[in-house]
């Protein structure tokens, strides 16, 4: 089996760091020597199977509650045509998966994927008693706690047992989403752009120095040091990988970014109030974050973990032309994401996963969107994912307060995740047992 | 009365940064020698001339023909430019009067109401409201809380924020009801969702005059039958639903609980200190009188209250532009901000900034090493250069109003004491330096 790069053999790869540009240094300069261990390519084909709990999860949160009933639609179902009206999607239009579910039509990448049978469409996911507040309800997603105010993410508890790896799980943006922030160890952020630090090597190992937690120091001055140090793990370990992208921050010699940084700026629904990423800061595009995790797996990181956002689901008003533009953001990012790692042997243990903190309302509103709502479909795919249905379609007429009532508890979808992607016994992050979706 | 640990000078410091944003040494020295007591009746008296006021308010366009979404490419680009013109001057405007004010504690409240009344240019689009919104903060911020509320609620920048215009009877749309009772005076919880959905009907109708910005009910838009809120039935309007749920029993604790995790330290409307503080505030809903009774309380200057909250982006950024004496309407400091995830008139969501943990990651703690190293590189340290190299580590806690460098901090600091730019660069990114 093609085994990741290790942090040591990463280290050792990445040889001492000369003086670059005005006085900045390169922390992590360019590995001359690509990974000469790696296995040989493995044979490629739909239906390739993944060695239990050896993937790594590339996790994507649809910040402010994905429409599913305009992702995956029930095409013939009438009361869908008449709860959408002019919202609604023609059978004519729509990319079928069966004779009652359609993808949207801007979904074609993802239709390449469930062609391919690589594509899982888990339907109906929620939890009970659903909330129609979007922190809240993100909250419930992201702790993977529904009955109670919990203020550690599901990916974090389980850093929190995995050991003092800063890589082990890495979020893009300049902050972190709450599924990411464990007790006492959180996965690493990277900002886009590469991870240079600035001043030089003998501020480098004065930094070292400075930011070391100690007994007895307040505990938030020690979660900042130790910020400190994670940073220095990350970007020795795989600064390289990233030395290459442009500076999209503050440069070191002036006040001025060095470079322009793409914005999520999606036209219409992204000034929405909830609809932008709340943990995510704001991210760069999601292609563009989807590219350096594609660097980032080709460069042999041993990064089991990578949390990606997008933002400007909250269409309350006009929703279908912005919803649209999303859609095709999001299936063409993904596809042309898992194409670029096909050649790559990492790639076949890659396995994508979108969520959103609630669907909408089956009915549309007067302003041509829809309001909060909750079970949605949740997309799993990657080399090794059979591909298909899981779970079942909720009722479009047996409805709780207007409401999709769910059919699979989200903690399920994590617990699958968690112990044939990651290798990590459920029980330990989730507190109890989930039915296991057999996706992988 | 404080404890007689308020008298040190280190409390009278721990005072100002929460109050401020990043006293000055010289400001230290003043309030230590006025007294704590008397340095919080200082911050809390607003009356007198502001150098602040002698940067004016940047005029803003009254903007946006009806039907822009028709307009040309080159007209619609040309808006657009415009408006990012002047939200930067905007910006920069209030960045301003956070370092030059004599009152800083009136500027916090602004900025805190900011944060808690979230409310982002990115849908509100119009600089000129949301520099409205901003001085309704300045003006009403010390004072009454329900009143703070009528005028936040009626004003243009919360009308659009959260949907007003397509709240109306025969639809209507429950955003700002929501948002009321879950984030600006209840917390959740503490109200069922037939409350919001019966309090959305109250606030139907509610519009601005395009001509004059002045809100106005639309009658015809308006539901005037009867609602039920929280337990409390009648014709309802929305300035009914705001007196209702400002003096609901849930709401001190909530907002009382709010302001104690932004000056002090993290907690929940159950703490005891809320508990507290909770009834005067419930009797009166006079913030002024509020935040005089927390800064005054013994828990503020407690360890847990000095080691309680890390600086938010704003406050690390002016605070270390005013110790390196940097010009404070200096545009790029935008520009720093922007890198570190935290824009004044543009929070990410209706929720504000998270606190704490949130600002402490690998990606935040580079970009502030960045920016720091650049701000030290524009900044004219010839006062530190002239310190003998020796005392150049303290001398930089006095710049920064760091009370004390713990022994490792020293220690690591000490190595780059023969550069004082290395030396401020990493001073201000110190795990001292990063708490508030």
């Amino acid at each position: 089996m093609p085994s990741p790069l290790s942090r040591r053999q990463f280290l050792a790869g990445a040889v001492g760091a000369g003086a670059a540009g005005a006085g900045a240094l390169t922390w992590a300069v360019a590995n001359a020597n690509p990974p000469a261990h790696r296995a040989a390519p493995a044979g490629r084909a739909a239906g390739t199977s993944l060695t239990h709990g050896s993937g790594t999860l590339v996790l994507i949160t649809l910040y402010g509650g994905n429409d599913g009933l305009n992702t995956v639609i029930p095409y013939h179902d009438p009361a869908y045509l008449a709860g959408r009206g002019a919202l609604g999607y023609q059978p004519g239009e729509v990319l079928s998966l069966n004779a009652d579910l359609a993808l949207h039509p801007n979904l074609s990448g993802l239709k390449s994927l469930w062609d391919a049978k690589q594509l899982a469409v888990v339907l109906g996911v929620g939890y009970p008693n659903p909330n129609r507040s979007h922190f809240r309800s993100m909250d419930i997603w992201q702790s993977g706690v529904p009955d109670r105010a919990e203020t550690t993410g599901w990916v974090g508890r389980w850093l929190d047992n995995a050991g003092q790896d800063p890589l082990l799980a890495l979020s893009l943006g300049s902050t972190l989403p709450r599924l990411a922030i464990g007790a006492q160890r959180s996965a690493g952020a990277v900002p886009g752009g590469n991870l240079m630090l600035p001043g030089g090597a003998r501020l480098t190992s004065v930094f070292d120095a400075l930011e070391r937690p100690f007994a007895g120091e307040a505990a938030l001055a020690a979660a900042a040091a130790q910020s400190g140090q994670d940073l220095l793990t990350v970007s020795r370990t795989v600064g390289h990988v990233l030395a290459s992208q442009p500076d999209t921050s503050v440069g070191a010699s002036n006040l001025e970014p060095a470079g322009t940084s793409p914005t999520t700026t999606t036209p219409g629904a992204a000034g929405s109030p909830s609809a932008r990423p709340s943990g995510g800061g704001r991210a760069s595009t999601l292609g563009a974050q989807l590219d350096v995790v594609a660097r980032l797996i080709k460069g042999g990181a041993s990064t089991r973990l990578y949390s990606l956002s997008l933002g400007g689901f909250d269409t309350h008003a006009a929703e279908k032309d912005g919803h649209a533009r999303l859609m095709g953001e999001l299936g063409s990012g993904i596809a042309a994401f898992l194409q670029s790692l096909a050649s790559d042997p990492a790639g076949d243990r890659v396995v994508v996963m979108t969520y959103s903190e609630f669907g909408r309302r089956v009915a549309a509103n007067a302003s041509g969107g829809t309001d909060h709502g909750t079970a949605a479909p949740v997309f799993i795919t990657g080399a090794a994912v059979k591909g298909g249905f899981y779970g079942e379609q909720p009722s479009l007429t047996d409805l709780d307060g207007g409401d999709l009532k769910f059919t699979t508890d989200f903690r399920s979808v994590y617990a699958t995740m968690l112990d044939r992607v990651l290798g990590v016994d459920p029980a330990s992050v989730l507190g109890g047992k989930f039915a296991d979706l057999a996706l992988v | 009365m404080p404890t007689p640990d308020s008298s040190s000078r280190a409390a009278v410091a721990h005072l100002l940064r929460r109050t401020g944003f990043g006293p000055t040494a010289a400001e230290v020295d003043a309030a230590a020698a006025r007294g704590f007591s008397a340095t919080v009746d200082a911050l809390l008296d607003f009356s007198g001339p502001d150098p602040a006021d002698a940067t004016a308010l940047p005029s803003f366009s009254s903007d946006l023909p009806a039907g822009a979404r028709n307009l040309p490419a080159a007209q619609r680009q040309a808006i657009a430019a415009r408006r990012r013109d002047e939200t930067g001057r905007l910006i920069t405007w209030w960045l301003q009067r956070m370092a030059t004010t004599v009152h800083p504690l009136r500027e916090k409240l602004t900025w805190f109401w900011h944060g808690h009344f979230a409310t982002a240019i990115s849908k509100v689009q119009r600089a000129g409201f949301m520099a409205t919104q901003n001085q309704i903060f300045r003006s009403q911020g010390a004072g009454n809380f329900e009143a703070l509320t009528q005028a936040v609620a009626k004003d243009p920048a919360m009308l659009l924020w959260l949907d007003a215009a397509t709240n109306v009877a025969s639809h209507p749309n429950e955003n700002f009801a929501r948002e009321l009772m879950e984030l600006f005076t209840l917390g959740i919880g503490a109200y069922s969702e037939q409350d919001v959905k019966e309090a959305a009907r109250c606030f139907t109708g509610w519009r601005f005059r395009p001509t004059t910005n002045q809100f106005t009910l639309v009658g015809r838009l308006h539901d005037a039958g009867i609602k039920t809120v929280l337990g409390q039935t009648g014709p309802w309007g929305g300035e009914d639903v705001i007196h209702i749920v400002t003096n609901s029993p849930a709401s001190a604790p909530f907002v009382v609980a709010k302001l104690w995790s932004h000056f002090a330290y993290p907690v929940a409307p159950g703490d005891p200190v809320v508990a507290e503080l909770a009834p005067a505030f419930a009797a009166g809903h006079d913030v002024g009188a509020l935040v005089r009774s927390m800064l005054l309380h013994p828990e503020f200057v407690s360890d847990q209250a000095r080691n309680g909250l890390v600086k938010q982006p704003v406050e690390w950024a002016v605070g270390l532009g005013r110790a390196l004496g940097l010009a404070p309407g200096d545009p790029r400091l935008v520009a720093v901000l922007r890198a570190l995830a935290q824009v004044p008139f543009d929070p990410p969501n209706v929720a504000g900034w998270p606190q704490n943990h949130y600002w402490l990651n690998t990606a935040s703690t580079l970009l502030r090493l960045r920016a720091a190293a650049g701000m030290a590189a524009q900044a004219d340290l010839s006062a530190l250069q002239s310190v003998p190299a020796a005392a150049r580590v303290d001398a930089a806690a006095a710049l920064l109003s760091v009370a004390a460098w713990s022994d490792p901090t020293r220690a690591a600091l000490g190595q780059v004491a023969a550069d004082p730019r290395g030396l401020l660069a990493l001073a201000s990114v110190s795990p001292e330096y990063t708490l508030a």
